[in-house]
């Protein structure tokens, strides 16, 4: 049986791949990813507002209550160097290269123009296989217009595009007015992949202490049908790669999201929850349920159930809702 | 031609440069001034420098000053290069094993920054008491007098000691050296090289202990033998100063710079000569120029080797017209025919005479004085006045110089408009908080001028004794000449006033010259400045012809992302208007130290700065200043009128900047000062202050409790007290079932508050329209100062709460225990003070405290004031400070004494049962005193005892009438910091554990040296960045706790109030009613922790929720009841400990620079919480009483 798929232009042993998650940034995890059956693996996002506000903190701190009082000018140690900014996430590249096979997706999360193609840059050169651009943004200046919110995207792709040779994919939210002509842009702009969707961490209220707490939701099975949806009408639209993120908890959910289009299906909270070991029967279920219905490869179900291939290419659409709220009814 | 480098650099860091390469080996211990060449020493280990033999020298920090002489004179015993740095009580504790080092002829050379002995009053500041302690020691003395003498010596006596095996102390003077930055030629480690003999080293070597080649060193020798063979070392002292003189030649070859035994300055016929040695020999080499040139003839000695003290020399260096000789020790010894340089130049004298050494044909005049001690100011003026002195009629012998004695009348007079500075050199003085970074941009403007042009350049940096609102004084020369005025800049053409309030608190503009530039950071413009400057600033602009320059310099900081640090704004201001060095190429020097400064911490922090200097001159304008003066605004009181006399005449003094002018009668002889004075300070440093929202408040307390300055307060009161209240005063029903009818206010007072927040952090509250406001929020102070000024008299005359009423043991109702402990100078948001004032508000009425040398003693008894304040029936907190080593020992003495003396009145009352009566004696020794209540019914019996022997003449009635308030109980409190429990006074602590006697001991524990800037304690958790632990502490922290549990017998708890302040307030009445030691041990953020201080309480709660500061008491009355008296009081670990970690610098740094080990180092930190707290928890859940030790089965 195949398992295997093209995904930015690389060949993947297997469409499963862990999304950037907290667990890559352990070697010992990655090495256990890519034993587990991972086809490639993504990094955890370096996120360049995280390294202006450590080194900004670091000069408050070491500064704050210094040559204030003659006995005690200062209070820290000031070492020769620090190991700031990227450079502990470049060295975590080129270890991870060096402990698997499998490809090496880097995620980056810039904030200004110069860092998202001076970091990229930097990535492609400690040996990242591909770029994955993690663009969490969330507009709240009522001024701002989704075109020009859009722009933003567009020029981030094309200016990372045309800084670095690896593939590069672009992680979106599914919040645009016209999801599909955004994704048209940016695979005009350069994507090679996009993935969908980045799962913004909601604010909740906190009711006996009123404050507002980001405690991180791990995703539920649920989640997946809105990439699931996405991912079936963008495929074939859109030279872009797709791969799906957010909800992917099971064999089932695997296969549904290949159906659909998806070059990749990545995981995140099932691992967080059940371990990396869960790769493992992921495709071990993958293989079952193939076997059982004659599949011999991946790539023969890539997009099977894409909106353009489905006998009812409506049921992606609005009509859905209709027809479920009828069905509801009855 | 030596090589000239030229460096900008201080003092200790010079010295340590020499020291460092020089040396194999430095066991060290922090004290003010000498830390920092130790710190440097560390510094440069952690980043793997070499010494001049390629290898990285072993820095070790021990745990007291007599550990680190222990760990000195054990490293020299087996051969290594050994030095240790030191100053004051450390070099006293240093004194032992120095007689050893120097009787076993050892070759060393050790650095002290010379400093006050502790005597009347500690002072962290220069004179020579402390090397004059140590001058018997065998040791060579050498004093340096600048900074590059400093650098220059330290290398000359590492030379001289391994050449003559006498071992060396090189001192300079605390500050005035060590502190000051100058430009200096370096010497390179080639010309190390040249001048440190390996033949010597080897000889060093080979004299160590080896059992290859054993011997015994150290023996114990009887009266037949001891004294001759202590006589058999005096051949190395007669070489020794042939040899070191030898040195110097040596040095003069390999550096060009040329030092003599006693080096003479001035006319070669003088006839009045001056001795003296350190830094005050620059201020009177100045001076005897100066004279000089004015043709008076006048001689300067400089006194290079100190000890061994070459007469024969001494005399030679002597011009042979010297008919008169002023000595001047920077020293007191009281009692002695005079100060020791005085007298060893009278004996050189008599024995020059004796001898026919040098020109001496007859005996000169000779007189001693004394001058600078603790850093006092000494300058040309002095000098003269000391020459002046000699060209009396009937010279004054004895005299002291600088200060006004009009109680003895030994001081001479002298003419402080006197001055010797040259036209050319440039003075400027700035004025800022230490939280502006003033002192940092003006030492980068010294090194941009010292490194960047031919000037020379110094700079001398006066701090203030608070740590919160921390006022600094920069003084800065440049000059094409050397500079040798080791003295205050008194006249400047440049003054800068980096902070608007400081404008009607300071008389800066009497130190302007005539012409001069005055700068203002100000939120005025250039158009309405004038009209908010006091009348005076206005008089002098216009009578000085100043010229007046405003920028608005917090706002150009914050558009640039630089919050409230306006250093690089003023920096360039002062570079834009002064003229120093052309604008363009000044800024670009600014940038290039920027980025040689900043760009290790990232380039973000770097474009920060870089915007700060672009933004600058556009918000830089020039004032026009008007004819005539016209404001009505008078400058600042230091205090109010109302004050007491001694607060007006000297503490008001020195808060106003004069207290060198008060004169000596206004001063106790034996430092004894009055409390009760910080409420007359008034500082107004608060930007902001807590303003209460009566509606929303639940008069928790808990805002009072937590606030480490005494300064938000609540009182319950009936309304009949309410008259004519001010019209803001604000007040609200009592919401206590037990106050009900009764009124209840909240008041800050805004003038002390510090506006540090954290009461803001600990309301429970929230509006519930709008969840960021709480019962109390912060809102500007200026606009609230008057009303709330107002309103604060109003509170304090309503009437306290009846203490005997109170249930203590519920905070709402503790709170309105008046606190006597207030408006301290620590840090805004301190963690440790709370603890105090708590200690204050349940006890203090009755509390004697000792308190170790630290942040608390220093926030606590530094001049010129004392937060220990007096309640309405004049009772307080009695507070003394031995010393930083001894306190538990201290402590344990006053609860003797007081228990002797309780013994003794006892003893008396039973003796006049007869007199007394029965039942009052009876009561009186027999009372309890368990609560309030109690000791409030005692104090009646005392006060009925007194009554009764009114008038009695006997001997014992008397006596008896002294010491009755013994019978009242006293709270004895040793407090100090984890420096003092955990590391130096440890031995001592640990005796006081074992005697059982009723002493309580609070541990304030910052984990980390805070006083002296955060060198690492035993206290230091595993993994904390700290000093002489750059690398993060590689062992967890010492469990102090566990070791006085041990005992079985001491009262134990660990709190922490930012976590559970019901927990602490129970710890504290425990610990106090246990009839035995106790020990709280009480987590103290602090600023050393690199957090945000309102936020300490945060950190407070996330280390007792990960365990690495679980709670619990240890009572051992409860073992007496057959229970266990280990009590665990917080819940088992919920969070990791990493998460803690992360949210303090001090742990967050190392994942900056040493990103692996602090992995590992949280890694361990967990497993070591993980241990402890199943230790702790077996040991709770253990049935006690069964004596089998294990967990109960049944």
């Amino acid at each position: 049986m195949d398992l295997t798929t093209h995904y930015l232009g690389m060949k993947l042993k297997s469409p499963i791949v862990p999304s950037a998650s907290p667990l890559s940034e352990e070697i010992g995890n990655i090495r256990k990813m890519e034993d587990a059956g991972a086809g490639a693996v993504v990094l955890h996002s370096l996120f360049e507002e995280q390294i202006a506000q450590e080194s900004l903190d670091l000069d408050h701190f070491t500064t704050k209550g210094t040559e204030s009082f003659a006995e005690s000018l200062t209070y820290f140690p000031e070492p020769g160097e620090y190991r700031l900014g990227p450079e502990e996430y470049l060295n975590h590249i080129r270890k991870a290269k060096e402990a698997v096979k499998i490809p090496i997706i880097a995620s980056l999360n810039g904030t200004s123009a110069g860092g998202w193609t001076d970091y990229a840059a930097r990535m492609e050169e400690a040996g990242a296989d591909a770029l994955e651009l993690n663009i969490y943004y969330i507009p709240t200046d009522p001024s701002l217009s989704a075109e020009k919110v859009e722009n933003t995207y567009v020029e981030i792709v094309k200016s990372v595009r045309s800084t670095i040779r690896i593939p590069v994919a672009v992680k979106i939210s599914p919040f645009f007015s016209n999801l599909a002509y955004t994704a048209g842009r940016l695979d005009r702009a350069g994507a090679n992949a996009l993935v969908l969707f980045n799962r913004f961490y909601q604010p909740d209220i906190d009711l006996e202490d009123l404050e507002v707490r980001t405690h991180v939701l791990l995703s539920t099975p649920q989640a997946m049908r809105l990439p699931l949806r996405w991912i079936a009408i963008l495929h074939g639209r859109v030279k872009a790669d797709l791969a799906a993120t957010g909800g992917i908890h099971t064999a089932e959910d695997c296969l549904k999201m290949l159906m659909a289009g998806a070059k990749t299906t990545m995981l995140c909270s099932v691992l967080l929850k059940k371990g990396i070991d869960q790769i493992r029967e992921i495709e071990k279920g993958m293989r079952k349920w193939m076997e059982e219905h004659e599949y011999v490869s991946v790539e023969q179900m890539q997009g099977s159930m894409s909106q353009r291939s489905v006998a009812d290419p409506a049921a992606f659409e609005r009509a859905q809702y209709m027809r479920a709220l009828a069905g509801y009814r009855t | 031609m030596p090589i000239r480098v030229p460096i900008t650099i201080d003092g200790n860091e010079a010295v340590a440069y020499v020291a460092y390469r020089v040396n194999e080996v430095a066991a060290i211990y922090p004290i003010t001034p000498s830390s920092n060449m130790g710190e440097w020493a560390d510094q440069w280990a952690s980043e793997g420098k070499k010494n001049i033999w390629g290898v990285v020298p072993d820095v070790i920090e021990m745990q007291s000053e007599a550990g680190a002489a222990g760990a000195w004179h054990g490293s020299l015993q087996a051969g290594c290069l050994t030095t240790t740095f030191t100053a004051s009580q450390g070099l006293l504790l240093k004194i032992p094993n120095m007689y050893k080092i120097a009787g076993e002829l050892t070759a060393t050379a050790f650095h002290v920054a010379a400093r006050s002995v502790a005597t009347h009053a500690l002072s962290i500041f220069g004179d020579h008491s402390d090397v004059m302690a140590a001058r018997a020691s065998g040791f060579a003395l050498i004093p340096s007098g600048s900074i590059q003498e400093a650098m220059d010596f330290a290398l000359i006596a590492s030379a001289a000691t391994l050449k003559t095996r006498v071992p060396f102390l090189h001192f300079f003077d605390g500050f005035r050296t060590s502190h000051e930055v100058q430009k200096i030629e370096l010497i390179s480690d080639d010309q190390m090289r040249e001048m440190i003999d390996d033949e010597m080293v080897l000889q060093h070597r080979m004299r160590a202990l080896s059992p290859d080649r054993p011997f015994i060193r150290g023996t114990a020798q009887n009266p037949d033998v001891f004294f001759q063979a202590r006589e058999a070392i005096n051949p190395y002292y007669l070489a020794c100063v042939d040899k070191t003189e030898e040195v110097m030649e040596q040095f003069a070859r390999v550096t060009g710079r040329v030092y003599r035994v006693f080096d003479y300055v001035g006319d070669p016929k003088a006839e009045r000569v001056l001795v003296i040695m350190g830094s005050g020999a620059e201020a009177a080499h100045e001076a005897v120029e100066h004279m000089n040139r004015n043709g008076e003839k006048v001689g300067l000695i400089k006194v290079r080797v100190y000890r061994p003290f070459d007469t024969k020399r001494f005399c030679e260096a002597l011009p042979p017209t010297a008919r008169s000789i002023a000595v001047l020790d920077r020293t007191k010894e009281p009692g002695s025919a005079g100060e020791p340089l005085y007298l060893d130049v009278v004996h050189a004298a008599y024995e020059g005479l004796r001898n026919g050494y040098g020109a001496i044909k007859s005996l000169p005049d000779i007189f001693g004085g004394r001058y600078g001690l603790s850093s006092k100011e000494f300058t040309p003026a002095m000098v003269k006045a000391v020459f002046d002195n000699l060209a009396a009629e009937k010279p004054r012998n004895h005299f002291t110089v600088g200060i006004h004695d009009d109680k003895t009348q030994m001081s001479l007079p002298y003419d402080p408009e006197y001055s010797t500075e040259g036209e050319k050199v440039v003075r400027a003085m700035f004025y800022g908080l230490g939280a502006d970074g003033t002192v940092g941009a003006n030492k980068n403007s010294i090194k941009i001028i010292g490194e960047g042009t031919n000037f020379y350049a110094q700079g001398y940096f006066v701090y203030d004794s608070k740590k919160a609102g921390a006022v600094t004084v920069s003084h800065l020369r440049f000059g094409p000449d050397p500079i040798r005025s080791t003295y205050l800049v008194s006249k400047a053409s440049f003054i800068g006033c980096h902070q608007q309030v400081f404008i009607e608190k300071y008389d800066m503009l009497q130190y302007l010259t005539p012409g001069g530039v005055f700068l203002l950071n100000c939120q005025w413009g250039p158009d309405e400045v004038w009209d908010h400057l006091p009348r005076k600033v206005q008089q002098d602009l216009i009578d000085k012809k100043a010229k007046f320059y405003v920028i608005n310099g917090y706002k150009v900081a914050e558009e640039s992302g630089m919050g409230d640090r306006v250093n690089v704004v003023m920096q360039v201001c002062f570079f834009a208007i002064s003229g120093v060095l052309p604008k363009d190429e000044a800024i670009e020097a600014i940038k290039d130290s920027i980025r040689k400064t900043y760009g290790r911490k990232g380039e973000d922090v770097v474009q920060m700065n870089f915007r700060a200097v672009d933004n600058t001159l556009a918000n830089l304008f020039e004032v026009k200043i008007p004819s005539q003066a016209t404001s009505k605004l008078a400058m600042r009181r230091p205090v109010p009128e109302e004050a007491p006399e001694f607060v007006q005449k000297v503490t008001a003094e020195i808060i106003a900047g004069r207290g060198d002018g008060i004169p000596v009668s206004l001063f106790p002889e034996d430092g004894t000062f009055p409390s009760d004075t910080a409420r007359w300070e008034r500082r107004n440093i608060a930007l902001e202050i807590p303003v209460w929202d009566s509606e929303i408040c639940i008069q928790c307390g808990k805002c009072a409790m937590i606030c480490p300055h005494a300064t938000i307060r609540p009182k319950v009161f009936e309304e009949k007290h309410l008259k004519n209240p001010p019209k803001t005063f604000k007040y609200a029903d009592a919401r206590d079932k037990e106050w009900a009818g009764m009124k209840y206010a909240l008041q800050v007072a805004p003038e002390d508050c510090t506006g540090c927040a954290i009461c803001i952090e600990v309301c429970p509250v929230k509006n519930k329209k709008e969840t960021k406001l709480r019962a109390i929020n912060m809102a500007p102070q200026p606009p609230l100062r008057e009303q709330e000024r107002e309103n604060w008299e109003f509170f304090l005359a309503l009437p306290e709460a009846d203490r005997t009423k109170l249930k203590v043991s519920a905070i709402r109702h503790q709170q309105l225990q008046r606190p006597l402990f207030e408006f301290s100078g620590a840090c805004g948001g301190c963690g440790e003070t709370p603890y105090l004032k708590l200690l204050s508000q349940l006890f203090g009425d009755r509390a004697i405290l000792g308190n170790a040398t630290g942040c608390s003693s220093i926030y606590g008894g530094n001049l010129p004031t004392t937060p220990w304040a007096i309640n309405e029936e004049g009772r307080g907190p009695a507070w003394s400070n031995s010393l930083f080593e001894d306190n538990g020992e201290f402590g344990l003495g006053i609860r003797i004494a007081i228990d002797k003396q309780k013994d003794l009145a006892c003893h008396l009352i039973r003796k006049m049962a007869g007199t007394i009566g029965e039942n009052l004696a009876k009561e009186l020794v027999e009372a309890k005193q368990k609560d309030e209540t109690d000791i409030f019914e005692q104090r009646k019996r005392v006060k009925a005892l007194k009554e009764k022997l009114r008038g009695a003449n006997s001997a014992e009635a008397k006596t008896l009438v002294a010491i009755a308030d013994m019978l009242v109980k006293k709270s004895v409190w040793a407090v100090g910091g984890d420096g003092w429990a955990y590391d130096i006074g440890y031995g001592g602590l640990d005796h006081v554990f074992s005697m059982g006697r009723d002493v309580n001991i609070l541990v304030l524990d910052t984990e980390v040296y805070s006083n002296t800037g955060g060198q690492m304690s035993k206290a230091t958790p595993r993994g904390a960045v700290a000093k002489f632990a750059a690398g993060g502490k590689p062992v967890a922290k010492k469990d102090l706790g566990f070791m006085a549990i041990s005992y079985g017998s001491v009262y134990v708890a660990r709190v922490a109030m930012g976590a559970k302040d019901e927990h602490t307030l129970r710890a504290f009445l425990e610990a106090e009613a246990y009839e035995g030691t106790s020990i709280i041990i009480a987590y103290s953020h602090c600023i050393a922790h690199g957090i945000e201080m309102e936020k300490g309480l945060e950190s407070q709660k996330a280390a007792v929720d990960s365990g690495q500061w679980f709670l619990y008491r240890y009572n051992p009355d409860l073992s007496r009841e057959g229970k266990n008296p280990l009590l665990l009081d917080s819940r088992a670990p919920k969070i990791p400990v990493a998460q803690y970690m992360n949210m303090e610098n001090r742990f967050r740094m190392l994942a900056r620079s040493k990103p692996e080990d602090a992995k590992r180092f949280a890694h361990e930190a967990q497993e070591d919480v993980n241990a402890r707290w199943a230790l702790y928890h077996y040991l709770a859940e253990r049935r006690f009483g069964d004596g089998n030790g294990g967990k109960g089965e049944a």
